[in-house]
């Protein structure tokens, strides 16, 4: 188990950048999180070979779901590691509320560590945002969490491209999509308009459809040096 | 070695030493025969004084030579060097006949990927196959070279069953989901539901694939396995093998009958467009020629013999052509569609963000178009495809045609299914051929399988018993009923 502990230090200084202790969380906002000031019970998934197997403990009680409900969307914390990678002690006392929302931006998180979100059955805000190793083959995996996801957000991966993006159909309950800063896709405008239309309810969000547009003859500044128009 | 070491005039062995002298003889033409020896093991080529180029003929010789520089050949070439027991162990030469693989059935291929066999075997190769091509670029990787990008297309099958095939259908999805598939059973209501530009008559139930299975550039792979190769220090070679020098062995079997086992110890291997040719000594043969893998085997003596014996078997593989068209249709289904087969053997699939989308149909054995050229037949499709095509997606009722193109099948008439393992009698030729239209996406796997064979001597990851010759002669038909 070598691996996981090198990498938490690795990962550690980028932490320390955004995140703020469990007891400075009283004004804070995320400044990756979604645009709307939400602020929901998160689980950093910093290593997804280390902390998940705590999440491999979360069981859903009913009770807790109403309670839960109740207080949804209002001024919960986000739950974050210090910069050993450790959970504070009252982390564990949640061992069975359902997990909502996941933030695995900037995560080493693979195509393997992705089965470990099957367990979580109410997820429904998951944030991929940056992840270098999350590619077409692992947006295949993200359709058991098709009856409760909700929002998505894979700006900026690297390396999906829009092949992919056509897994993300079996999200039916999908009302939020963020799928800018994709560098592989190759036509951006045109991939927004095609995951709109597959996904109809969903609010898609993130491309300029102006990008990759050139101004029609009549619009070319005119250039006197030239003879000839370009 | 000896042989040539012979012709060479020299009538003592090394190893006689002259009577009554002691001690250092100056013996010359010994002295001459290693020289020649050292300079032989030195520099490659026929001639022991190379006094023209010999540069673009295969070696002397190899351990293993594989027949066949397609996806087959390429991943046993792979696999042999990966699980080699020491590096540099063993000498691989790889022989195709056209380098520009205008032929190659890998090259022409849809490139598809899908785990819905109703073979456990079968399941398993494809499973494998998808875990090498999703950690291709560890696998394949080459200093200095850039990372492979396979355009893999994660978007699964969708397989439609009539009445009558629905029962078998679900007995192998079952099977199927035993074996690790992710697979799941849709009725024609769910069907609709999901993909509402599919017309579900006459469909009794579908099973779509979602996990590992989609398509993805067969030419990639290709370029990428090659690139690997020859980093790994597989000889490549342009030549078509044109005979095999066998020696034989008679053996009693159990039953006091006579069996006479050949081994092949040299390949001849001829040039391009002349009558040049390089006897390549080899140990042991790999003959993944594809679609004229049966040629390959009649060289080698396989099938000559009375019928209904073990001599008399041949290899029933045979070139079948198919067609694949590609037209463009602007309100078809959108970008979450999968590769749909439909009921009638026809299937197509989405091809990019324009609206293109590729697809065709096996024919039945009636309409079988010859094999001997790779034109393709434009009014098939128009008599043979486009009404299943239009009864299945209405908004196909309005395409155009914009390309098409044909390759081969290595079609195995027997059962449709690979031959994979050592001939019984000819022992040193193994076969990795005969996959009919699956050979691409089992490549990885079927690869592996025929390197642990010749290496270990026994199938370890996967195992292909069921896949070996002797089914042929045997009757043991292990029929692969999913096919396209």
């Amino acid at each position: 188990m070598a691996a996981p502990w090198r990498s938490l230090r690795l990962v550690a200084p980028i932490w320390n950048r955004s995140t703020r202790g469990i007891h400075h969380l009283g004004g804070a906002v995320d400044p990756e999180s979604n645009q709307k000031k939400r602020r929901t019970m998160l689980q950093y998934l910093s290593d997804y070979f280390y902390d998940v197997e705590s999440l491999r403990g979360y069981f859903l009680q009913n009770e807790m779901v109403k309670v839960h409900q109740k207080n949804r969307f209002r001024d919960k914390e986000w739950i974050r590691p210090d910069k050993y990678g450790h959970f504070p002690q009252e982390f564990w006392n949640f061992s069975e509320v359902p997990v909502e929302a996941v933030d695995a931006s900037d995560c080493a998180i693979n195509y393997e560590g992705l089965e470990n979100l099957y367990l979580l059955k109410e997820l429904q805000s998951l944030s991929l945002q940056r992840c270098p190793h999350v590619d077409d083959w692992c947006l295949s995996r993200l359709y058991p969490l098709a009856d409760s996801l909700q929002e998505l957000s894979l700006a900026g991966c690297p390396r999906i491209s829009e092949r992919g993006l056509g897994c993300l159909y079996h999200l039916q309950n999908l009302r939020w999509l963020d799928i800018s800063d994709l560098p592989s896709v190759s036509n951006p405008g045109l991939t927004q308009i095609l995951v709109e239309e597959m996904l109809p309810n969903c609010n898609v969000v993130g491309l300029n459809l102006a990008e990759g547009l050139k101004l029609g003859p009549e619009e070319q500044p005119r250039d006197t040096d030239r003879p000839v128009p370009a | 070695m000896l042989p040539r070491v012979l012709s060479l005039g020299v009538r003592r062995g090394r190893f006689t030493r002259r009577p009554g002298r002691g001690g250092f003889s100056l013996d010359w033409e010994e002295k001459l025969s290693e020289i020649k020896k050292k300079i032989q093991s030195a520099l490659p080529g026929t001639s022991l004084l190379p006094l023209y180029d010999s540069s673009h003929l295969p070696p002397d010789h190899a351990d293993v030579v594989i027949i066949g520089g397609g996806v087959l050949g390429l991943s046993a070439a792979y696999w042999l060097k990966k699980l080699e027991k020491q590096r540099g162990a063993l000498r691989v030469l790889v022989v195709e006949r056209d380098l520009t693989y205008s032929q190659a059935s890998s090259a022409l291929s849809l490139g598809g990927i899908h785990q819905q066999f109703s073979l456990p075997e079968n399941i398993q190769l494809s499973l494998f196959s998808a875990s090498f091509l999703r950690n291709i670029n560890e696998h394949l990787a080459v200093v200095d070279a850039p990372p492979l990008d396979l355009q893999f297309n994660p978007l699964g099958y969708l397989w439609l069953a009539s009445e009558k095939d629905a029962a078998a259908m679900e007995n192998n999805v079952k099977m199927q989901r035993q074996e690790g598939a992710k697979v799941c059973l849709m009725s024609p209501d769910q069907l609709r539901n999901k993909f509402p530009w599919i017309n579900t008559e006459g469909v009794a139930l579908a099973s779509y694939g979602m996990e590992d299975e989609g398509w993805f550039d067969p030419w990639c792979l290709l370029q990428g396995l090659r690139r690997k190769v020859q980093s790994m220090g597989v000889v490549f070679c342009q030549g078509e093998v044109t005979r095999f020098v066998s020696s034989s062995s008679r053996m009693m079997t159990q039953n006091k009958k006579e069996v006479k086992l050949k081994r092949i110890y040299e390949v001849h291997v001829k040039m391009d467009n002349s009558l040049e040719y390089q006897p390549v000594e080899c140990s042991i043969v790999i003959n993944a020629a594809g679609a004229w893998s049966a040629q390959v085997a009649a060289l080698a003596g396989i099938g000559k013999g009375p019928p209904d014996t073990l001599q008399g078997t041949k290899l029933p593989v045979e070139p079948r052509k198919r067609y694949v068209y590609v037209w463009h249709c602007p309100q078809g289904p959108g970008l979450e569609s999968p590769l749909v087969a439909d009921t009638s053997g026809t299937y197509f699939r989405r091809e990019g963000l324009g609206s293109n989308y590729l697809g065709g149909r096996s024919p039945t054995e009636e309409e079988e178009p010859d094999p001997g050229n790779l034109e393709v037949d434009h009014d098939f499709f128009q008599d043979k495809v486009w009404p299943h095509l239009a009864q299945r997606v209405p908004a196909f009722e309005t395409l155009k045609v914009q390309n098409a193109w044909a390759g081969y099948y290595d079609y195995n008439t027997f059962d449709q299914n690979g031959v994979v393992g050592p001939h019984p009698l000819v022992v040193n030729m193994f076969f990795a051929t005969g996959f009919s239209g699956h050979g691409l996406q089992q490549a990885p796997g079927v690869g592996r399988a025929v390197a642990e064979m010749i290496v270990e001597g026994r199938f370890q990851t996967i195992n292909l018993d069921s896949f070996l010759f002797s089914r042929f002669y045997l009757g043991e038909k292990i029929q692969e009923d999913i096919i396209i």
